[in-house]
């Protein structure tokens, strides 16, 4: 099905007139493909780039489902902010394109003959792969946390078509006033990682218009998190008294869940009975990476910093929250700024060209903590020798300091949140 | 197993891409790499979204003296100050002419 002509392709039939350059079997039908598997931020925004700057690729987006739920803004929604239709895309804009989108599901890779076997039975050949297929749940790492138990304590930490979601926001609106909702928090790394702050500031904020009397308890694997200073300042200021947020060394760290109870067991025996769980569970790269043989030992898949080439396979660029990004978060932003890169360096390779330079990396994660009142980290990175580092004297938080003196800071930010949901999303699917 | 392209068979056939675009996509001048990410808030092509500026069709001049101004803390911004720090004078400059290309 391959065949020895594949890496020629687009106008390099116009360019085989150059006769003495290319080879006599150069055929003008060819055209190279790149298969994108994942329609998430990483894949939709390698898509669309991919039309706009490589005319000539053949581009293909596997993606089960019909349209996408943004995990962006789902804590908005949490707090009665935002409907399920103000946060999913469809891929029309994306077909409209030219991006030929294959509505199902990718069940496996074949590195060696470059192809991708659909759930349909049919199979896709590939020149590239951008692999973005996100983040599986590890079931069970806590014990008793099964996809049974997330019926009755939702992760509401993958979208899908926004069932996780819907469901943990039923229960918040059916939690008695008085009720206690609790909070199980991963050790790093996992996506979004201000997204639990965010999620216990907006519930936060939800609870004291409508249940008043409700409190949060937020159990937590690690010591330290992003935006710290910035998120309890925060709740100190908005939310006095309403949260509690008990780190690893304070016995944070929830190891086994009693769903039917509705009870979270930390590491030293301390049972905490909660009326609305949310359990945010420990995760890795998505299923089909590690089938895939591209993951190392701690579940995410290691990559060239400056092609996103898998090291474990070759023509397999993986973007986004699956492979191992660190100092990078896993963001949609960043799933975004590195899916051009992604594309870029496939193509060039493809046409025999080295990848493009210089490379920078950009993240900036808004959270919204209450009403006008937003804050950020931003992140400049670049690509080293084994990964990726923080540009020096760049980036950072958001300026602390009490409301009155920074109440303009956080209204911007707030109104700056909601121009980059609006801004990525167009970047990934018109 | 398979043929690799020769360089230079590669290189006249990424002119020619460019070259062959439709008018109505074609664009001042190629996009940067560095500048894709703006788009992430300044919206596609730089248009401005919402409550962030339009950076398509800055003027040059302005483009690189405000980046010095965020950069200093001299000028008030909510986060291109710390954004403004992690790129070089070199990088700058590219953004600010391909920025200033666009309509």
């Amino acid at each position: 099905m391959t065949r020895l002509t594949r890496r020629a392709f687009g106008l390099s039939a116009a360019s085989a007139g150059l006769a003495f350059a290319a080879p006599a079997t150069l055929s003008a039908q060819t055209q190279a493909r790149l298969v994108i598997i994942g329609g998430g931020f990483g894949g939709a925004s390698a898509a669309r780039y991919a039309r706009i700057a490589f005319p000539n690729v053949a581009v293909t987006l596997i993606e089960p489902k019909t349209s996408f739920v943004t995990c962006p803004y789902g804590n908005l929604l949490l707090a009665g902010e935002r409907t399920l239709p103000q946060i999913t895309h469809s891929y029309d804009g994306l077909k409209a394109r030219g991006v030929n989108v294959v509505h199902d599901w990718a069940d496996g890779i074949d590195a060696t003959a470059k192809t991708v076997r659909l759930r349909g039975r049919a199979t896709v050949a590939y020149d590239k792969l951008i692999l973005s297929p996100g983040i599986a749940i590890r079931w069970n790492a806590i014990e008793g946390y099964t996809e049974a138990a997330a019926e009755a304590l939702p992760h509401a930490w993958i979208p899908g078509a926004g069932e996780q979601t819907t469901l943990l926001r039923r229960q918040l609106e059916a939690l008695p006033d008085g009720g206690v909702v609790g909070f199980a928090i991963p050790p790093n790394p996992f996506r979004c990682p201000p997204g639990p702050y965010e999620r216990i500031s907006l519930v936060a904020s939800y609870l004291k218009r409508h249940k008043p009397r409700a409190k949060i308890l937020a159990l937590d694997a690690k010591d330290a998190f992003s935006k710290q200073g910035l998120f309890q300042d925060a709740w100190n200021e908005l939310y006095p008294g309403l949260i509690e947020w008990v780190p690893l060394n304070k016995d944070g760290k929830v190891t086994r869940v009693d769903a039917q109870a509705k009870i979270f067991e930390t590491e030293l025996g301390t049972r905490h009975r909660v009326d609305v769980g949310n359990v945010i569970p420990p995760q890795s790269a998505a299923k089909i990476a590690i089938d895939a043989g591209l993951t190392n030992e701690t579940g995410w898949v290691p990559v060239n910093p400056r092609t996103f080439e898998a090291t474990r396979a070759r023509d397999i660029h993986v973007i986004g929250d699956a492979n191992v990004g660190q100092v990078m978060p896993k963001s949609g932003y960043i799933a975004n700024s590195t899916s051009k890169v992604a594309v870029a360096a496939a193509v060039a390779a493809l046409e025999g060209r080295p990848a493009p330079e210089p490379t920078v990396y950009f993240n900036t994660c808004y959270s919204h903590v209450g009403p006008e009142y937003g804050i950020s980290v931003v992140g400049v990175f670049r690509p080293s020798e084994n990964g990726f580092v923080e540009t020096p004297n760049s980036g950072g938080v958001s300026p602390r300091g009490p409301l009155a003196e920074q109440r303009e800071q956080r209204r911007l930010e707030a109104l700056h949140a909601d121009a980059w949901y609006g801004a990525i999303t167009r970047d990934a699917f018109s | 197993m398979t043929v690799p392209v020769p360089f230079l068979l590669g290189a006249a056939a990424l002119t020619l891409s460019t070259a062959m675009q439709s008018p109505a996509r074609a664009q001042s001048a190629p996009a940067p790499q560095i500048a894709l990410s703006c788009a992430g808030c300044h919206g596609v092509g730089g248009a401005g979204e919402g409550s962030v500026p339009r950076i398509a069709g800055y003027d040059r001049q302005a483009f690189v003296d405000n980046w010095s101004a965020f950069r200093a803390n001299a000028r008030p911004a909510t986060i291109m100050n710390r954004i403004a720090r992690g790129y070089t004078d070199a990088e700058v400059a590219q953004l600010a002419t391909y920025f200033a290309s666009l309509r």
